[in-house]
């Protein structure tokens, strides 16, 4: 699966890092860190991870695989 | 039929059966291409890359990537709809020619829009040397590539990392390098890190920061040229200073150079700084004459700004991508009165030594600057940048959560020293001079630069080549 979260937005409440602590991960007091395309076994947990943000930065994909296939 | 029904059915018909094609496949040209689905756009839909890939995300790259924490191919940014595009990677554009409305492939091909959407946005500017540039052990950092290439390099456990260039990318690298206990040395030509983004006086913090973590900083000077060996791997580099540094990797972090190149002779406003445009994302031509056809977003765009005086701001930030392309987007789908402004206010992150470096505004739009909160002994605090009395900018260091308050004072141009928040006041709450550079005094060039007033000043960058 890929997220993206918008660090600007970001202000360290590491809510995420509770929730999801292999897909989030504070470096330092407020700098966040994450794996942008964590294995679809972390769904549930990154679901929450976005559900709980405060600031809610964390954006998901939208789509399954088969609908952004990239043809040439 | 009257004027106004003519005008929405045009609109009408564009929407259903009008050809736009995207020139440049990453953050800014996905989400404009999101976007104009958003918006009803259900024509024909061309993006161009000249890289392989799908889109993916840059930041990640100078961290979570290079520490190796994070697999290269795990950067691909997540999709907020269905696109139902024509994808065209791997394939530069070389051309465009605005009469006959078509963009030149680099395989020949010419692909028809009716209009078009510039994204094509800023490469690393590399080493200048081009022979030691093109020594093995030398990198710089933009790119999947790149970062896939210097990532193996310090898993590889060199001896010593060369940085040169201390602005926001060597300096993340020179973080990673640390923490994975790699020695580095840090070669800035400028007085301080980050001077040219945020001044001398947070410079200075920058650099103590460096030094705490083991960094061997190296401010006011030059490197003179690389040196390999036999086998033509890079050994070591000659400094300004008459010093040598023994190292096996180099990272040339030197800033960027917008992609503007294939727009030769297009007629556009295009030059070191970017393609001029409105602040809707309309491009100028050569004359700064607003075009109707084509359109500008992301790092590669330039264009004036309200809450700066109207001078033309290049951005090379991630909302600046997402916003611009939401922004231009709307735009290229509408008629006037029905256009939406870009304005940003700009706003950027960097995570380096532990420290959560955060801004908003234009900070070298100022030439003041005052600690308004926090300690920065424990690298925990705000300041504010002014101008003839206004606030224009702030930056914190692991204060994120009060960036949000000095937003709104930047917006509404309220007074420089900005009211004290009233918690948490440093003792010395006293303006000093910001310390930018001088214009014209080398260092890494900020992201977000202000380029004058005159989308077509760079009038060198227009005389055509010699034929």
């Amino acid at each position: 699966m890929r997220i993206v979260v918008d660090l600007n937005r970001c202000q360290g409440y590491a809510q995420c890092v509770f929730l999801a602590h292999e897909v989030f991960r504070l470096s330092g007091e407020e700098a966040l860190g994450y794996e942008p395309n964590p294995d679809e076994a972390r769904r549930l947990q990154v679901q929450r991870a976005v559900a709980a943000c405060p600031v809610q930065a964390i954006v998901i994909d939208r789509l399954d695989g088969a609908e952004r296939s990239v043809t040439s | 039929m009257t004027m106004a029904a003519t005008l929405t059915e045009l609109v009408r018909d564009f929407k259903a059966n009008g050809r736009i094609v995207i020139v440049g496949a990453s953050l800014a040209g996905l989400r404009a291409a999101e976007a104009l689905r958003e918006e009803g756009f259900s024509g024909s839909l061309t993006i161009i890359g000249d890289e392989p890939y799908e889109p993916y995300d840059r930041p990640p790259l100078s961290k979570q990537v290079l520490k190796g924490w994070v697999p290269v191919d795990h950067t691909l940014l997540p999709r907020l709809r269905a696109l139902d595009a024509q994808w065209r990677l791997g394939v530069a554009a070389t051309g465009l020619d605005r009469a006959s409305r078509q963009v030149r492939l680099a395989n020949g091909e010419q692909v028809p829009y009716d209009r078009l959407l510039i994204a094509t946005g800023t490469r690393a500017r590399q080493w200048p040397n081009p022979t030691e540039a093109a020594l093995e052990g030398v990198y710089t950092l933009r790119s999947r590539d790149d970062a896939a290439r210097l990532q193996q390099a310090l898993a590889a456990r060199p001896s010593r990392v060369l940085v040169i260039g201390a602005g926001f990318i060597g300096s993340e690298a020179a973080s990673v390098c640390r923490e994975l206990d790699i020695p580095v040395t840090v070669a800035e030509r400028g007085s301080a890190p980050l001077v040219g983004a945020l001044g001398g006086v947070i410079g200075e913090i920058a650099a103590q920061m460096q030094r705490d973590h083991g960094v061997d900083l190296r401010c006011g000077v030059g490197v003179l040229s690389l040196e390999g060996d036999v086998s033509g791997h890079v050994r070591r580099a000659q400094l300004s200073d008459q010093t040598t540094i023994e190292a096996d990797v180099v990272l040339a972090s030197l800033g960027s150079i917008r992609n503007v190149e294939w727009l030769e002779g297009s007629g556009l406003a295009a030059g070191f700084w970017g393609v001029g445009c409105d602040a809707g994302g309309r491009a100028f031509d050569i004359n700064g004459v607003a075009t109707d056809t084509v359109y500008v977003a992301g790092d590669v765009a330039r264009a004036p700004h309200v809450l700066y005086e109207y001078q033309f701001l290049a951005m090379e930030h991630w909302d600046n991508a997402v916003l611009g392309a939401e922004v231009t987007a709307h735009n290229m789908l509408n008629l006037e009165p029905d256009y939406y402004p870009h304005l940003l206010l700009p706003g950027f992150w960097s995570a380096q030594f532990g420290v959560n470096i955060k801004s908003v505004g234009v900070p070298p739009f100022g030439d003041e600057i005052v600690f308004t909160q926090g300690s920065v002994k424990k690298r925990r605090f705000a300041a504010a940048y002014g101008r003839r009395g206004r606030i224009v900018a702030a930056v914190t260091f692991n204060h994120g959560k009060w960036l949000e308050y000095y937003a709104r004072l930047i917006e509404q141009s309220a007074p420089f020293p900005p009211p004290p928040p009233g918690w948490d006041r440093p003792d010395d709450m006293k303006p000093m001079p910001a310390e930018f550079p001088e214009p014209g005094v080398p260092t890494a060039a900020p992201d977000v630069v202000l380029t004058g007033h005159d989308p077509s000043e760079r009038r060198a960058e227009f005389r055509p080549r010699g034929r």
